[in-house]
């Protein structure tokens, strides 16, 4: 295993340059008082500086220090590009059926935290390991290349550490930076990884830069805003369908579908039929849906889940319990998004205590 | 001998299988054996109740009609089961028709001799009513099944 | 069978599929024959995404024999947008479709046992390839039974395929139906109604149940209280689906994708989930 180095911002860019030449970098910019994932020339474009200040139903960004990767998450997640939220699925015109071509996206995404990798693998399990595979989504996850951010820095609504994912990435990257004084600490983790890495100008990590990064990322743990106990969740959701919580949280929720947009995992995508107004030519399309909408469950006659209470029971048991029948892994990440960008701060990490019987 | 046939008959109708000598032969005391050709009326609506029937062959359609919808049939009741429930109480009327599809050979067993006889003897009543219940719930329960018009078009 | 992995295209992009024969059977339900490109044959119980271009898609059970190869049957009930453009087509015309997709009723299970089938209103269809796989292979199995529930004698499904069936000596048929006028001589009541009269012996009884989900749930109550095994009742479960091949979501079931995991599921599953109000 190649020993973990350390580079400096030049070098980071070299990377994004070099890295740019046959793909398409994606990473964190400052956009409409927000840090989302756009495509990048280099590392001037990300949010230096820039920390985001979250808690349920808030989230603003503020000046402080120069870390280029001090903020934690922002509103998109990497879905957006593996999984998009309108992919076309084929076209009619003329008589006859073409298939969309498969994706030929290749993304190299920079800043992808451990909540988010592990996101990432969820969605891998959903859409490569059954039966059925998302040709698009397989073709450009295996053209993805990942540089990964070990977080130094926890915001209030994240709970990563809860689920095993972070704040220290997992095993998946193929290179992962933690941000130190003076530099960043990269470690490989593929050979495409250390092939890159190999070609920029970096030095040895010595003791004390790795005791840095570990130290960085021991802080961001003991920051976290959220705990969840997982233990024995599963099976306490799905034992409790008529748990008078639910009601209290329908009575809250506003049915609006953030939690589903900004989730990393959640995947449920209807199948749409677009006519053209200019010619005969139809196509199918998935586009994202949310299990908040009635019309997401409706079959002939009306919708299994009438009821807002049915509709968030059905999120958030399916997210932290029946998940794991379907996938053997959990739902939920920790990323905390569907907290912060809940409007009314709902909190799945309250709302799960409550079920299981703990304050709430 | 005739008493003896019978009361084999009504203690081997699903409705009094196991009841015990003692009261088959009580009740067996208001039966008598009938028959009703294929469009006859048992009953009609409105009469009196003035006896229940236990079907041993052939079908019976319970039937209710309405201006506009004509006569309809809701229920049918074929061997084995019991046709009229409304003698068990006041006023005592029949709510709908009761006609042979086909040839039917039932039980005929008489209202107000089962009624006097269950209200002289309690535990013979309870009994009775126990036996009735079932069919009581049973039939409420599959008008409620037909009353959600399942296999409708949804509008 | 096709299975998932031989499939050599995109499971989302449909063929087009011709259709060779139209039947009405009663109002607002249609039954096509189609023949489409590649089709390699289902088991009893899948379905294909049926799709109008510019309509819509819609998933719809097969309805013919698993022996018959070469053409694909669908009966179609005129209820929302895209069934009721479907059920506007006329022979030589196409469709989208794909598939075959979902878990077949397992009637090789059923072999040397008796076997009831229950169905009610338009759930014929779905189990009709059941009652083909019996008849082709009568020997292999008991007593078969079949129990139908329609709204009125006029709705009911594929009478005379029933009557035909009826004539046969080795296949008992009930059909009743919610209401009648005077003229119908046959039972009313609902389907449940009929199974204290079918012959069957609960200890070796497979049973399968197609119909809307109230119906499946009295009709599986009556056949455990009878003494038949919550395991050797099958239901033929209906949500939104969408994609057919459990990428999409919609048709979540506690922890099931019907399309997928589906849409035949024994009972011992289903029952705890179907006791849920709105899962």
């Amino acid at each position: 295993m190649t020993l973990p180095v350390v580079i400096d911002i030049k070098a980071l860019d070299q990377l994004v340059q070099t890295l740019a030449k046959d793909r398409q970098v994606m990473g964190p910019v400052r956009r409409d008082g927000a840090v989302v994932y756009e495509e990048i020339q280099g590392v001037d474009d990300l949010p230096r500086g820039w920390i985001d200040e979250q808690e349920g139903g808030h989230y603003r960004l503020k000046r402080e220090g120069d870390k280029l990767f001090g903020y934690t998450v922002g509103p998109s997640s990497w879905k957006r590009f593996l999984h998009p939220p309108k992919q076309t699925l084929w076209r009619a015109g003329g008589g006859g059926i073409t298939p969309e071509p498969i994706a030929e996206d290749r993304f190299a995404f920079l800043g992808v935290r451990g909540c988010e990798l592990a996101a990432i693998q969820v969605q891998d399990k959903v859409f490569m390991d059954g039966p059925y595979r998302d040709p698009h989504y397989a073709a450009r996850r295996e053209n993805l290349f990942i540089v990964a951010v070990n977080c130094t820095r926890a915001g209030a609504t994240c709970f990563c550490a809860s689920m095993d994912t972070g704040p220290k990435v997992n095993p998946g990257y193929d290179i992962a930076l933690t941000e130190i004084d003076g530099g960043l600490l990269a470690e490989v983790g593929s050979d495409a990884g250390g092939a890159a890495l190999a070609a920029l100008t970096s030095r040895p990590a010595t003791e004390a830069d790795l005791a840095a990064a570990a130290q960085g990322i021991k802080d961001a743990e003991g920051q976290m805003g959220r705990k969840l106990n997982t233990d024995g969740l599963a099976d306490i959701l799905k034992d409790n369908p008529d748990h008078p919580r639910w009601s209290v949280v329908a009575d809250a929720c506003l049915n609006c579908a953030n939690c589903t947009m900004v989730c990393p995992t959640c995947f449920c995508t209807t199948v749409d039929e677009v006519s053209a107004l200019d010619s005969d030519e139809v196509s199918r399309e998935n586009r994202w849906a949310s299990c908040f909408t009635t019309e997401f469950s409706y079959v002939h006659g009306g919708a299994v889940r009438p009821g807002a209470k049915a509709r968030y029971r059905q999120w958030m048991t399916h997210k932290l319990g029946t998940w794991w029948d379907q996938f053997d892994s959990s739902g939920c990440t920790g990323c905390g998004r569907c907290i912060t960008w809940c409007p009314v701060g709902i909190d799945i990490t309250e709302e799960a205590a409550a079920i299981r019987g703990e304050g709430g | 001998m005739a008493i003896d046939g019978l009361e084999k008959i009504v203690g081997g109708h699903a409705l009094f299988a196991g009841l015990g000598d003692a009261f088959l032969s009580t009740v067996s005391g208001c039966a008598k054996n009938v028959r009703f050709a294929a469009g006859d009326y048992l009953f009609h609506e409105g009469d009196d109740a003035a006896a229940l029937y236990l079907i041993r062959e052939g079908h019976v359609g319970l039937e209710i009609a309405a201006a506009g919808h004509g006569r309809m049939t809701f229920q049918s009741a074929g061997p084995q089961s019991v046709v009229g429930l409304s003698w068990l109480v006041p006023p005592y009327r029949w709510t709908y028709d009761a006609r042979a599809v086909k040839d039917v050979r039932a039980i005929a067993l008489d209202a107000t001799c089962l009624r006097r006889k269950c209200d002289a003897d309690p535990a013979l009543g309870y009994e009775v009513m126990k036996r009735f219940m079932p069919t009581i719930v049973e039939r409420l329960h599959n008008t409620r099944l037909q009353m959600l018009d399942v296999y409708g078009t949804p509008s | 069978m096709a299975h998932p992995a031989d499939m050599k295209t995109d499971p989302m992009v449909p063929v087009l599929a011709q259709i060779t024969r139209k039947h009405m059977e009663i109002p607002g339900v249609v039954t096509f024959e189609v023949e489409a490109p590649g089709w390699t044959g289902f088991g009893p119980g899948q379905f294909n995404m049926l799709s109008l271009f510019g309509v819509g898609e819609i998933a719809i059970s097969i309805s013919g024999s698993c022996h018959d190869t070469d053409r694909i049957v669908h009966t179609i009930r005129d209820v929302g947008a895209v069934s009721h453009a479907l059920t506007m087509l006329e022979e030589g015309d196409t469709m989208g479709l794909r598939g075959p997709f979902g878990a077949p009723w397992p009637v090789a299970g059923a072999k040397g046992r008796d076997v009831i089938v229950a169905a009610g209103g338009l759930g014929l269809a779905p189990v009709r390839p059941i009652l083909y796989h019996l008849l082709a292979n009568r020997g292999d199995y008991g007593k078969v039974t079949l129990l139908y529930g329609a709204r009125r004698p006029e709705e009911i499904l594929f009478e005379q395929e029933l009557g035909q069936w009826r004539s046969q000596l080795d296949l008992d048929i009930e059909v009743t139906v919610d209401h009648a006028a005077p003229d119908w001589h046959g039972h009313v009541g609902v389907v449940t109604t009929l199974f204290p009269s079918a012959d069957f012996d609960p200890d070796n009884t497979t049973a399968f149940l197609c119909g809307p989900e109230i119906m499946m749930r009295f009709a599986a109550n009556a056949l455990t209280d009878a003494g038949v095994g919550t395991r050797d009742i099958f239901l033929s479960m209906e949500r939104n689906m969408q994609c057919g091949i459990g990428l999409c979501g919609h048709c979540q079931l506690g922890p099931h994708f019907v399309c997928k995991d589906g849409p035949v599921f024994d009972w011992a599953t289903m029952r705890p989930l179907m006791s849920v109000k709105e899962l």
